[in-house]
């Protein structure tokens, strides 16, 4: 498979500009600045292009939908506050090849009219910003960034803005909120960024990946990259592989290869460390359900599953799960869900902005719920109580924080409800050992 | 005295003029990520209060964002603070060892600072750093893939770093 967004990740130098340069970059821009912003716009319909952030949406839609008002500035913010457990391939884009998202984003801001753009990066990638801000001077001395780029007229500033540890400022309004230098409170939508975003003026965030992406697409034309691919999800997408593999890591995929492939090739995971058994995965970064081995390779028809939008996502939350943010971690046989769960909740706990009550308190209350279960005092009404509350908290919120805390609890109830409720009938055995995966039998061939 | 020196007050016009005119609360983050560095690794009130004079906006503003974002201390912290993660994919490859490990060798708990004011131990939520975990967070970089014996070698090197400073 060719790779479009790591293809030079390995020369030596390509973080900086005469690398860069070197091997093909800023063709991309040359191509953009003869075209027409709409073109550009155009391209990146026909690609298919879905943002790589986590929700998927087609990027040449989302963009299609900027406001354009006579003689009110549009910005372009690239959305770098990569934080759902999981996911580190934005670090990895920025950290060995800046210049490809500020390539990206001279394009983009070209295609949306942005002359004034933004990086928003998560505050404790704090050395990315160093490296972000030297490809941008690089770029600008070399007449990429700045005014009339290129002799074309076009004007563009790129700045790099550092949060402050916060997850909640990976959704686009609390981000636009944060830049905006508040607290990250999610805006109520309408009014969508698009309209009134960033003070108050249309605005279009975009993840890092989807912004290098518009590289490739540009250079090689939006049908040709949407050969690429299956279905709907076309193109190639970068996947953070963690947990209990051999060979964790950043990986670029052209979504035909099959999950078990991904998981098992040497290519790739490189298989489960000390001859363990596949126990469970999160493919898309926390949020997304947790399947069991058994529906994790296979769809609940017994189809193949494969690393793409569509396949994780057969069989609904009922079976399936989603390709998120890519963000994919696995669990070996000794991995306990309970605990696993729990550091989940902990986590949505903290993070939660506690602007809405289902959220604020619901989150509170599945960590204080789960810590009682995986500590032997746990109650058998607890495991429905939980499930009551995530109902209760999904889809009652502002922002998709909510949803994103509730669905890993209950994907967690239920697929592996014995699990919890072995917790509970075994208070003193469960400090000791983990369930493992012996109400599971085989993992890998059981039937559906 | 809580004031920035010249070379700092450049920066914060550096930082202000990112924004269109009369945007300058949107320095407001940067500029408190600066005051933590150079005001001994918190905020103060009086910190905050003139961070709030610097941007012309009022303190109440300084202070509601100050509380809402992880890395702002409101307390004074040790020179080294271990970030070490906590969440699922570092809790697979074994950070509890390592906050355990940490804890015992330091001998002081999750949010404590040791009695010479050299480190603190911190809990965090996920640093995007789960390939390579476990991991923790000291000052700008990531120490990762951490064993006890590297943990052992962090601890060293601050003690000798240090000592070189002093």
């Amino acid at each position: 498979m060719k790779k479009l967004l790591l293809e030079n990740d390995h020369i030596e130098g390509i973080r900086y500009f005469d690398a860069y340069r070197k091997n093909g970059g800023y063709r991309s821009v040359e191509t953009a600045l003869k075209l027409s912003p709409d073109a550009v716009v155009e391209e990146v319909k026909k690609s298919g292009l879905r943002g790589r952030g986590g929700a998927g949406f087609p990027t040449g839609m989302k963009w299609s939908f900027l406001a354009k008002p006579e003689g009110v500035p549009r910005y372009l913010v690239c959305n770098a506050d990569e934080s759902e457990p999981g996911t580190f391939k934005d670090r990895y884009l920025m950290e060995f090849l800046p210049h490809l998202l500020i390539e990206g984003m001279i394009v983009s801001s070209f295609a949306l009219g942005s002359n004034r753009s933004y990086i928003y990066i998560r505050g404790e990638y704090a050395w990315i910003v160093d490296i972000l801000e030297q490809a941008i001077a690089e770029a600008k001395q070399n007449g990429f960034l700045g005014k009339n780029i290129l002799g074309s007229g076009f004007d563009c500033e790129i700045y790099v803005q550092r949060g402050a540890g916060a997850y909640i400022c990976g959704e686009e309004t609390a981000l636009i909120e944060s830049l905006e230098g508040k607290r990250g409170n999610p805006r109520i939508k309408p009014p969508f960024p698009a309209v009134k975003g960033l003070w108050d003026c249309p605005t279009v965030v975009n993840n890092v990946e989807t912004l290098a992406a518009v590289v490739p697409i540009i250079n090689m034309g939006g049908e040709e990259y949407a050969k690429i691919g299956v279905g709907r999800s076309t193109g190639t997408k970068l996947i953070s592989a963690c947990g209990n593999i051999n060979k964790p890591g950043v990986y670029e995929i052209d979504m035909t290869i099959s999950v078990e492939e991904f998981i098992y090739s040497d290519e790739y995971c490189g298989g489960i460390p000390n001859g363990k058994k596949l126990k469970a995965c999160i493919p898309g970064g926390s949020s997304v359900p947790i399947l069991p081995a058994n529906l994790l390779l296979k769809t609940a028809k017994g189809e193949t599953r494969y690393m793409n939008y569509e396949s994780l996502a057969d069989g609904g939350f009922a079976s399936g799960s989603m390709m998120g943010s890519g963000g994919f971690i696995v669990l070996d046989e000794d991995q306990c869900v309970v605990k696993h769960t729990l550091t989940l909740a902990t986590f949505y706990r903290h993070e939660s902005c506690g602007q809405c009550s289902p959220c604020r308190e619901g989150t509170g209350w599945m960590e204080k719920i789960l810590k009682n279960i995986e500590h032997g005092k746990g109650k058998l009404s607890d495991i429905d109580l939980l499930w009551d509350i995530q109902r209760r908290i999904e889809g009652n919120t502002i922002c998709p924080l909510g949803d994103a805390a509730a669905w890993p609890v209950a994907a967690a109830i239920r697929h592996f409800r014995d699990e919890f409720e072995w917790h509970v009938l075994n208070p003193e055995e469960c400090q000791r050992r983990n369930y493992g995966l012996a109400g599971y039998a085989d993992p890998i061939h059981v039937p559906v | 005295m809580t004031r920035f020196s010249d070379d700092k007050l450049a920066k914060v016009q550096e930082i202000i003029a990112r924004y269109p005119d009369g945007k300058q609360k949107s320095a407001l983050i940067p500029v408190l990520h600066l005051a933590q560095e150079t005001f001994g690794g918190w905020l103060s009130p009086e910190t905050m209060d003139y961070v709030a004079e610097l941007l012309q906006i009022k303190p109440i503003e300084v202070y509601e964002v100050a509380t809402f974002y992880s890395m702002y201390n409101l307390k004074p912290v040790g020179k080294y603070m271990f970030e070490v993660c906590q969440t699922g994919p570092c809790m697979l490859r074994g950070s509890d060892d390592i906050i355990n490990y940490i804890k015992e060798k330091l001998g002081i708990g999750v949010g404590e600072t040791t009695a010479d004011g050299m480190f603190t131990l911190k809990t965090v939520e996920c640093l995007g750093a789960c390939g390579y975990a476990p991991m923790m967070q000291l000052g700008k970089h990531y120490r990762e893939h951490l064993t006890k014996e590297k943990v052992d070698a962090i601890i060293e090197e601050c003690r000798k770093s240090a000592a070189a400073n002093n």
